[in-house]
């Protein structure tokens, strides 16, 4: 049995969460935050030159080709020191859709440029209210042009292209198209979102220049597969932010003294400091399995990356909303750092479909499972 | 990551299994003997042949393996269905106390026996009054001569009627603070003076006892650790309580509740299509998913020789609260049915009914809830003890309830 990282993976922890401390701790999440979005472009920067946005880029296109245990070290890295940079929407979804579908000449223009952090990615998909459906695309392509419009787009300002999920008459109802972004027939404004350290955007497409992506038709079914990929990296972002969560809460209520004791000596504050390291440990432990299933290109992704996604989004709204409870007031304030995790988590939770979407696929892949 | 053995756990595993394959009673072999009489013999076939308690010494009977070992055995010996619950005290709590604390004559004398099978011990801690708060137990031990003179009661006691020997913590000093005026002993179940009577549990079963003892005489030479010294020694056993590592399944999980989902109907369409029963079940199946790999985890700090960390205590805090909701969930599917236990007209012959009506028991045995969070939090987080009113001053001086 050898379900742990691996010696290596851990030194890259090390040096990740040392790199982090140094250059994203929580003044810099609280510059972005407030504005300063010149923060997060110069810890892009520093991260790109980390090579974490080459990972698991294959050589031949300018990465380093490293497996996606790294990757998920990286993830929840990020995700504890909440991260105000685009990471999640170019790696996980941009890069892997990149991936997964490209030809080779799409391969040779946008891998190399998003190993080195030159160029950011996203992925649009949402466009309205509610969850969505194939049939339920409004934003159509034909003849190699874009309309429609999706909100919110993740990171949506600051991408250089985004894949764009669009409705298709063809096979499954959909198709993905790689759009960019700074053309004439695009047009974005800032979407005011509750984690505004990561910027999101209303993106509308008029006649926009557009490339396949992978078959006409077959858009959904790819969407789907790159939702399971990218669910893992999340979730580790997301246990990676639990546990940040509930060490702040913990250190809060070891130094806070109420009636003479610190608060972190009463029950009613131990056991819940106790139910959010259960969930975390849950959360971690099915992360694993997802991390497992995704490095190994395993038939159970589906139920893996499930499971992960929703045990990670459970801990971490669980933990950021308990974190500010311990905090009491004070976590209500501004100038307390709690939010940053409030927010984030939310941001997460439904960022790639919510908890409840989530527990319908987990038991869809259970039901697969069972009938193979 | 990957979820195989290594070449060495891969061999200990295909030898363990070829012999359980070669040598696990069959059904018929066990027909008309009751649970202990199964037990022994099993047991006893597994110490003939070098399978029983094999971590422990060789001397001892045991067979010098390691953690990781003992683990894989666990999971093939499970993949049969052989009888052995009685022997889980004696050598999961007993034993490790004895190693620990005994003298060479008594090792020698009593571990054998307890691998073996042929001697079945219990554990005489809760009592009316002591139970979560277990140092303030009132049993009472006076010496007199080379013997010590028992006279209290103890309660939760499995196996109680069925066992030869105990482990039993008294209170030889009152006049100390509560921790401090224990001490340590194991005595002969069939001494003069113990009296043994059944508890009737809420699912009608009997798995507990009281345990009367009147003038009960335990020679000095069986106290293990020093007089005073009994917490520390106890605090051996409870260290010693079985990791249950890859553990799960039995009652009513996933599969099952799954199962019936199917079956029943909410709105003309099976109860699997309703979102609100999908939640349910993914919730769950994210708990059981997790304790599985929580376990993995902890296998494989074993098999690179480290100790598991703390997030293995999680498991009886999530299984038992869980095991009581899809209990409860499975008996809301069959609607009006659900309230029905006789095996007979009952689905599942009873299964759920049962497993709800015990199910408060698992919430409760061998620590609570709430003490199952308060170690996480003290042990594991690292937060400070509650204020405790009774701390430094003599037990006769804590106050107490009418009870």
């Amino acid at each position: 049995m050898n379900f742990e990282f691996s010696q290596e993976q851990e030194l890259l922890r090390e040096q990740a969460r040392g790199f982090l401390g140094d250059n994203c701790p929580a003044r810099v999440v609280r510059a972005v935050l407030e504005g300063d979005s010149q923060q997060s472009v110069e810890l892009w920067g520093k991260i790109a030159e980390m090579g974490w946005t080459a990972a698991v880029i294959p050589e031949e296109f300018g990465g380093l080709e490293l497996s996606y245990l790294e990757l998920c070290v990286i993830a929840e890295e990020l995700g504890r020191a909440v991260a105000p940079v685009a990471f999640s929407s170019s790696v996980y979804l941009a890069t892997e859709a990149i991936l997964a579908a490209g030809n080779q000449e799409q391969k040779e223009h946008w891998l190399p440029k998003l190993a080195t952090g030159e160029a950011v990615g996203t992925f649009a998909f949402s466009e309205t209210h509610g969850r969505p459906t194939a049939a339920s695309l409004t934003t159509v392509a034909s003849g190699g042009k874009v309309n429609g419009t999706k909100l919110p787009v993740a990171d949506g300002i600051v991408a250089d292209f985004a894949v764009v999920v669009a409705g298709s008459s063809q096979g499954d109802g959909a198709s993905l198209y790689l759009v960019e972004l700074d053309q004439a027939g695009v047009s974005r404004e800032v979407v005011r979102t509750l984690d505004f350290s990561r910027e999101h955007a209303k993106i509308d497409f008029n006649e926009a220049d557009a490339q396949l992506l992978g078959g006409d038709g077959s858009g959904w079914d790819a969407t789907q597969q790159l939702l399971n990929r990218a669910a893992v990296l999340y979730a580790w972002e997301q246990v990676g932010g639990a546990d940040a969560a509930l060490e702040q809460a913990k250190e809060y209520a070891m130094g806070r003294y109420a009636f003479g004791r610190p608060i972190a000596s009463y029950q009613a504050i131990k056991h819940k400091l106790a139910h959010m390291y259960v969930k975390n440990t849950l959360a971690r432990s099915n992360c694993y399995y997802g991390a497992w299933a995704l490095n190994s290109n395993s038939g159970e992704l589906a139920l893996a990356a499930a499971t992960s996604r929703v045990a990670a989004t459970q801990a971490f709204v669980n933990a950021a909303q308990e974190n500010v409870q311990t905090h009491g007031g004070m976590g209500f304030t501004w100038e307390f750092d709690c939010q940053f995790y409030y927010r984030r988590a939310k941001l997460l939770s439904v960022n790639i479909g919510s908890e409840a979407h989530w527990q319908d696929r987990l038991i869809t892949a259970y039901e697969q499972t069972n009938a193979a | 990551m990957d979820f195989g053995d290594t070449e060495q756990e891969a061999q200990f595993r295909s030898d363990a299994h070829a012999w359980l394959e070669a040598n696990a009673p069959s059904a018929g072999e066990l027909d008309g003997l009751d649970e202990i009489a199964a037990s022994k013999l099993w047991q006893k076939r597994k110490y003939d042949a070098g399978w029983a308690c094999i971590r422990w010494p060789k001397e001892f009977g045991g067979r010098d393996a390691s953690a990781i070992d003992q683990v894989i055995w666990n999971q093939e010996e499970a993949k049969f269905d052989a009888p052995g619950g009685v022997f889980m005290i004696g050598q999961g709590m007993a034993a490790p106390t004895m190693m620990t604390w005994a003298a060479e004559e008594h090792k020698a004398r009593y571990l054998p026996k307890l691998a073996s099978g042929e001697e079945i011990w219990c554990q005489l801690f809760s009592e009316p009054a002591g139970g979560s708060d277990l140092a303030a137990l009132r049993t009472k031990a006076e010496k007199d001569g080379d013997d010590w003179v028992i006279n209290g009661q103890k309660i939760w006691t499995s196996g109680a009627h069925y066992s030869d020997y105990g482990i039993l913590v008294v209170r030889t000093d009152p006049n100390v603070p509560k921790h401090k005026g224990l001490s340590y002993f194991f005595l002969d179940m069939k001494s003069p003076g113990v009296e043994i009577k059944p508890i009737k549990q809420i699912s009608g079963g009997a798995n507990f006892n009281e345990v009367y003892f009147t003038d009960v005489r335990i020679p000095d030479s069986q106290r293990l650790g020093a007089v005073g010294q009994g917490w520390q020694v106890a605090i051996t056993t409870l260290m010693n309580e079985r990791a249950s590592i890859g553990g799960g399944g039995g009652g009513v999980n996933v599969d099952l509740a799954y199962r019936i989902a199917n079956k029943v109907n909410i709105d003309g369409k099976p109860a699997t299509e309703d979102s609100a029963v999908r939640a349910k079940l993914a919730n769950w199946y994210v708990q059981e998913a997790g304790l599985r790999f929580t376990g993995y985890r902890s296998m494989t700090a074993l098999s690179r020789g480290e100790i598991p960390g703390p997030e293995n205590s999680i498991g009886k805090l999530v299984g038992a609260p869980k095991s009581q909701a899809m209990a409860s969930f499975c008996m809301d599917l069959l609607e009006m049915t659900g309230a029905i236990w006789d095996p007979e007209l009952s689905e599942e012959a009873g299964l759920l009914q049962a497993s709800y009506m015990a199910a408060p028991g698992g919430r409760i045995a061998g620590g609570t809830d709430e003490i199952m969070a308060n170690i996480i939090a003290e042990r594991v987080l690292g937060l400070p003890q509650d204020v405790r009113v009774d701390k430094g001053i003599p037990f006769s001086e804590v106050p107490t309830g009418s009870s």
